[in-house]
């Protein structure tokens, strides 16, 4: 029954990057497997209890020992007794099952979601924002401090630990191929624990209704080697690229003299600002808006024309920029690799 | 004097006391006299219409969320406007619908079931109605000037708040709350009575129909559980929002997850508060339609009092990922999970009742082996749910969507439908047309399947709930495009219902007062009732009168007929103890709702509405509590 259960949603959920069923790690897998086991169970019980319900609609049902009467009949106390027997039984055998079921969930909830090795763990410190993640990799040595968005990068075969708060209302962060979800709360800080044990690309999405755009708060999560890691972390802390000709030159100085500078910040330049994703290696990130369409100059100048129009409520400010300024700014911002 | 037990009396007897107490119970007409009805069978049938009223509406707001998630990237609703719908959707089904529409049919048919003339208190009960209505017209009043709160029907802070939520949607959302926790209060308070002390002579505790040992139950938890909300909707929330408290305010020190702890403490037996009075109804259709009486009588009675009690011992569940220790959590599992054991018992027990019955398949039976395979499934998601890892994947995606409209529909709204078509000739005085009933009711089980079923699925595969939008790319379509062709069909059986209705009150043929053969008091009746209910009070000596007791069986007499007289009983045996006069029609628990609506309104618009409120609400008062002449002056 397990092994069929399974089965059955590892097919459907083939190839899926943001799904509970196709895990990529040992905690979601636990939490897979679980729920295979109880769905199993319960679904057994299920049918029992509807055949049972059934049986008597059928023709040759006649009871278990029945006796007619004209408009009411009361059964005998021997087929009483009986059917008191069989309801204790099956409710014996219901605590039982809770019982079983009570202690399989605490234990495997116990590794699943339970602290992982705290002394080799990475941390990442997330920060929710109405609709965008703030994603910052500590460290003591504060020049080593990796602060980006929207996308994170870890190292498989490490376990990963998220210390997450919010700095408006109530979020959830939740990448089901990894891990069930957890809240951010401002004023709090809420931990969890998990661990990528293959390479890939799973995507995440708020879980706790946060606002108008709680459809497109999404993220992604880069598995990758630790090697991969390190050079991507190493990448990070460097400043932002310099423009590299007369274009982007002229981008740079179109971002350094608009609003942009009011919320978003690009380490090696003036603009420090913290109110929105930080840029500085923007060009590197896959999609734009925390998840809402991938990252290309095309969609990139519809964003910033326009912000309401792609994400209706954004709190990101539609800037006046001059149309013959707008191509320099997308190439400077997609030259931040 | 003390009311004597004694036998029936004849007929001519019979029509001289119709005629006296049907001029002291019929209310004045014309609108004054609409307004001033305190009778249990009117403000039911109000109560009744006025919620599948709200259903309607909350059914077209599904409506107009399936066609949005339809397909993905849809713009057919934009973000504000969705989030509205299903803040509507969600406050309309629990507040305006579910619970109000459990409170009228217990105010219906409670007085009926335990054989005695109305409530015990019947201006607290016309005046439970007036707040009802009120607030469902102030929250949909609002909604038509565009004042809609789109904080979901939970209304978390800080989201919530004055910073996150500008405007008075939000406002007008937790004034709502206070309107119907008001009225379900009124209810409970008179059911409690009116179950415990006003029993006909001879319905010991023990021979109590289980539908109203469920409303009981029902009406105790609400004791319990609204002032919960109360206190998060308005002392927390409101104050919050209107005069700055900061109770639930991180900015300012105050804790966003107390408001979430105080809130499904409600907010969870509020579930079991719509669900139990269902397994009242799911008793009463099975022991008529199976011909015999319920099996395991004291088992059901003992498993919904635990109902009544564990409800209120799992709301961290709603919780469980906001990172609460994990020790503590796993209290709450184990909590979870045992009411699933008083549950288990109930669906044994009426299991039982089918195997040793001769079953009639009513539509109204339709229903109920409906309400098993629904909420049967509901409850093993709901076990699957009770287990942190398995909650903190599935919490808040489409997943837990299709577990508690298992529950809640299968619970709640397949068996209510059963009890309606069971109890039509009782509320109308008409036969409901039963093919066309059967029919409803395939098409709205198979439509329900369809609709929520796949929402498992697409919840598994990590669809989060309240988006109003999705990306084509992530495998969500098909399970969507499903949900919403499934619908459809239940609007289909939705309008076949609403057809029957209008068709079967058409008919010339009447009910008679026992159409089905039921062996409870309220088919002693006339269908439908008389105002007074019945001519003389009956006494009972078993749990179905009217199948194991002789048709001469005995009367109370010696109550007065000239005046709105009841026999109060003890509690535990329902002993005759004394006559007791409830007050006739009036008008003041109108004008004391409207007093009130008018402050509560007032306290979120117009803050000089206060002052109207304060001396319309003392007029009514006085005129409510105003001593009345003793109708004699002879003794």
């Amino acid at each position: 029954m397990r092994v069929v259960v399974v089965s059955v949603f590892t097919t459907t959920a083939l190839l899926a990057q943001q799904s509970a069923l196709d895990p990529a790690g040992a905690n979601a897998t636990a939490i897979r497997d679980l729920g295979a086991f109880f769905l199993g169970l319960l679904g057994l019980i299920f049918l029992m209890v509807i055949v049972l319900a059934l049986i008597p609609l059928t023709g040759r049902h006649h009871g278990i020992e029945q006796e007619p009467l004209a408009r009411t009949h009361r059964p005998s106390e021997r087929t009483e007794s009986k059917l008191g027997t069989a309801v204790g039984f099956a409710t014996a055998i219901t605590i039982v099952i809770l019982i079983g079921l009570v202690i399989v969930s605490v234990s495997v909830g116990k590794s699943a979601i339970g602290t992982l090795d705290r002394t080799h763990s990475l941390v990442i410190e997330i920060t929710g924002n109405q609709w965008w993640w703030y994603i910052r990799y500590p460290n003591d040595n504060a020049s080593l401090i990796v602060v980006t968005a929207n996308e994170l990068h870890i190292p498989i075969g490490r376990p990963v630990m998220i210390r997450g708060t919010s700095n408006d209302v109530i979020h959830s962060f939740w990448v089901p191929n990894l891990q069930g979800k957890r809240d951010l709360i401002p004023s709090r800080v809420t931990t969890e624990w998990f661990q990528a044990d293959r390479p890939g690309r799973f995507r995440g999405q708020c879980a706790e209704f946060c606002g108008l755009q709680h459809a497109h708060m999404g993220l992604w999560v880069v598995a990758e080697p630790p090697d991969q890691f390190e050079k991507w972390m190493a990448h990070q802390r460097e400043a932002a690229v310099p423009p590299s000709d007369r274009v982007k030159q002229r981008g740079q100085e179109v971002f350094l003299g608009a609003a942009c500078v009011l919320c978003h910040a690009i380490q090696g330049t003036s603009a420090a600002a913290q109110m929105g994703p930080d840029l500085t290696h923007f060009g590197s990130r896959s999609t734009i808006a925390a998840g809402t369409l991938p990252n290309n100059k095309g969609n990139l100048a519809g964003w910033i024309a326009d912000p309401q129009n792609v994400k209706p409520g954004t709190h990101m400010a539609t800037v006046p920029i001059k149309a013959e300024d707008i191509q320099p700014l997308i190439e400077y911002l997609e030259s931040l690799q | 004097m003390t009311p004597m037990l004694r036998e029936p009396v004849d007929a001519q007897h019979d029509i001289a006391e119709h005629r006296m107490l049907d001029r002291v119970w019929q209310g004045s007409r014309g609108v004054i006299g609409w307004l001033s009805v305190t009778t249990h069978q009117q403000i039911g049938k109000r109560y009744i219409v006025t919620a599948f009223l709200f259903l309607l509406l909350g059914g077209i707001e599904a409506l107009l969320m399936r066609l949005q998630l339809a397909t993905p990237d849809n713009t057919f609703l934009d973000p504000a406007r969705y989030n509205q719908i299903f803040t509507l959707h969600g406050t309309t089904m629990m507040f305006l619908f579910a619970v109000p529409v459990m409170e009228g049919m217990g105010v219906y048919l409670v007085p009926l079931m335990v054989g005695t003339r109305n409530v015990a208190f019947p201006r607290l009960n016309a005046f439970g109605y007036w707040m009802y209505l009120a607030g469902g017209l102030f929250l949909y009043g609002a909604a038509l000037t565009n004042t809609i709160s789109d904080a979901g029907w939970f209304a978390y802070p800080p989201l919530s708040g004055p910073r996150f939520s500008v405007g008075k949607g939000v406002d007008v959302w937790a004034q709502m709350i206070t309107f119907t926790e008001v009225s379900a209060l009124c209810v409970a308070v008179e059911l409690i009575v009116t179950i415990l002390r006003m029993r006909a002579p001879g319905m010991s505790l023990n021979r109590m129909p289980l539908f109203c040992w469920a409303m009981l139950v029902q009406s105790c938890m609400i004791i319990f559980a609204m002032p919960a909300v109360m206190v998060a909707s308005t002392v927390f929330l409101l104050n919050d929002r209107t005069i700055g408290t900061h109770f639930v305010n991180p900015a300012e020190g105050g804790d966003p997850l107390l408001y979430q702890h105080i809130f499904w403490f409600f907010g969870h037996p509020e579930v079991y508060i719509i669900f139990i009075p269902t397994l009242g109804m799911v008793s009463s259709i099975l022991e008529t339609h199976s011909r015999r009486e319920v099996f395991g009588y004291p088992a059901i009675v003992l498993s919904m009092v635990g109902n009544g009690f564990i409800a209120f011992g799992l709301w961290v569940h709603h919780m469980f990922a906001t990172g609460l220790p994990q020790i503590g959590e796993a209290y709450f599992t184990a909590a979870s999970m045992m009411i699933a054991v008083t549950s288990g018992i109930q669906i044994f027990c009426w299991l039982a009742t089918l195997w040793t019955g001769r079953l009639q398949m009513t539509a109204a039976m339709h229903f109920v082996f409906g309400f098993i395979f629904i909420f049967v499934m509901g409850g093993m998601t709901g076990v699957m749910l009770a287990s942190i890892p398995l909650d903190l994947q599935v919490h808040d995606t489409f997943f837990l969507v299709a577990h508690f409209h298992y529950v809640l529909i299968g619970g709640a709204l397949f068996p209510l439908f059963g009890g309606f078509h069971y109890w039509f000739p009782k509320f109308t005085g008409h036969m409901i047309d039963e093919r066309l009933g059967k029919t409803a009711f395939w098409i709205l089980f198979s439509g329900f399947n369809l609709t929520f079923f796949p929402m498992h699925l697409v919840g598994l595969l990590g669809m989060p709930r309240r988006v109003y939008t999705y990306p084509a790319d992530l495998g969500w379509a098909r399970d969507n495009f499903l949900a919403t062709a499934g619908a459809f069909a239940i609007l289909l059986g939705g309008v076949i219902f609403i057809a029957n209705v209008f068709k079967s009150v058409k008919n010339d043929a009447a009910a008679e007062s026992d159409p089905w053969e039921a062996g409870t008091v309220e088919w002693a009746a006339a269908s439908p009732p008389a105002n007074y209910n019945f001519i003389n009070l009956p006494i009972v000596s078993s749990r179905t009168p009217l199948w194991t007791e002789s048709k001469d069986r005995g009367v109370v007499v010696g109550l007065r007929n000239d005046r709105r007289e009841v026999l109060v009983t003890t509690l535990l045996d329902a002993a005759p103890r004394h006559r007791y006069e409830l007050p006739g029609s009036s008008i003041w628990p109108f004008i004391t709702a409207l007093g009130l609506t008018i402050g509560l309104v007032g306290s979120v618009t117009y803050f000089s509405g206060y002052y109207v409120a304060s001396v319309l609400g003392m007029i009514g008062l006085i005129g409510w509590f105003w001593p009345t002449q003793p109708l004699e002056k002879k003794p």
